[in-house]
């Protein structure tokens, strides 16, 4: 038997599921939060590129040169 | 099947049901003390960093919350306290506050040591383990010394607030963990005192069937006399001061006198007066500990403002 789109128990779940949707999207908040602050708190830029995942060697030092 | 089952319940557990499970109350206690915990500490932290570390220590402390009801669901059943709670009542199933319980406890010791660093998250998971194994699964029905080791779980998130700001332990924040170490069995046995026939009915050895509520008794007044200088000692160190000190000689005279009248009576006086004495102790121990902690949290703010120096 197919569930009905206005199935019974769609009503009587709703507030549970506004409720696991509201803890989503405050956990999305909360990520991205985090991220920012923690991002933000590295202060050099440079450090910014070294999370691209990808071999940036205009950023690696160069030998004999300092930072 | 599912869905038949589904549709036949008559009950459909709500947020509230689920939120029960993480033992609100307990958990204002382990937000507050983790939070003075936090700010009493030397290094200051991002307000944000803050705010997730004691989100974690929170969600934590409630995720063992749930693993212990689920664990514990046959003898809340029985006791008249915790006979309510969602799963003896029927509201949750107990799969689901296991499930519940671990994964609120993957999300913050993993969110923690994102946010934090590796102690706290560390301290965290071990409390996590302490509450649930240790407490709820070995001691809580194999010894009438439950509570006092048991008592350490409750008394990490202090330590954990502190590990969040330092990255470290120190004698600061051991204090504070001994002050609701030996908090924790005065103030639970007088609760036990007047929830007299509760843990009996459900085979939980507790002091008071164990040993009689004699012995009880003088256990209430032994460790309200070594807490004493455990939370007299926390204000030399670095976080206290003098409004602590005052503080804590007030609190400790007030708590010691009621653990004192607890000694110095027996059941047939308790009897006549519905545990009065009993009942005022228990209610004098939470001002005691929010009081110790409040005036840790006084003396930061005097810090801050500088007037340290007086």
């Amino acid at each position: 038997m197919a569930i009905r789109v206005e199935h019974e128990v769609h009503q009587r779940r709703k507030g549970r599921n506004f409720g696991v949707g509201a803890l989503l999207a405050c956990f999305i908040g909360l990520i991205f939060a985090l991220t920012v602050v923690k991002v933000l708190q590295l202060g050099d830029a440079r450090q910014f590129e070294n999370f691209d995942h990808v071999a940036r060697p205009a950023i690696v030092p160069e030998e004999g040169t300092s930072e | 099947m599912t869905d038949m089952s589904v549709q036949n319940s008559e009950y459909e557990a709500g947020m509230g049901d689920y939120f029960a499970l993480l033992k609100p109350r307990v958990m204002s206690l382990v937000i507050f003390t983790a939070l003075v915990g936090l700010l009493v500490a030397p290094v200051p932290v991002h307000p944000f960093i803050g705010f997730v570390g004691v989100l974690c220590i929170a969600v934590g402390a409630g995720a063992s919350g749930a693993l212990n009801m689920w664990w514990d669901a046959d003898i809340d059943a029985i006791m008249k306290r915790t006979a309510k709670r969602p799963i003896p009542s029927g509201r949750v199933q107990p799969g689901e506050a296991l499930g519940i319980g671990l994964a609120l406890s993957g999300f913050a010791i993993v969110l923690l040591l994102l946010a934090t660093n590796v102690l706290a998250a560390g301290l965290l998971a071990f409390t996590i383990f302490f509450y649930a194994v240790v407490y709820s699964m070995w001691l809580k029905r194999a010894t009438p010394h439950n509570i006092v080791i048991g008592g350490a779980a409750g008394a990490f998130p202090p330590m954990i607030g502190w590990a969040v700001a330092t990255g470290s332990i120190s004698i600061e924040s051991v204090l504070m963990f001994a002050l609701i170490f030996m908090w924790t069995p005065p103030h639970f046995w007088a609760l036990a005192l007047f929830v007299k026939s509760d843990y009996g009915d459900a085979g939980v050895p507790m002091l008071t069937e164990t040993h009689g509520r004699d012995v009880t008794r003088r256990h209430v007044i032994v460790y309200a006399v070594l807490l004493v200088p455990v939370a007299v000692g926390l204000g030399f160190t670095s976080i206290g001061g003098p409004i602590y000190l005052v503080t804590s000689l007030l609190l400790n005279a007030w708590f010691l006198k009621g653990c004192f009248d607890i000694w110095r009576r027996d059941d047939a006086a308790a009897d006549a007066d519905n545990y009065t004495v009993e009942r005022q102790v228990f209610k004098v121990s939470l001002y005691y500990l929010f009081g110790h902690f409040g005036a840790l949290l006084a003396e930061a703010v005097v810090r801050a403002s500088g007037f340290g120096g007086l």
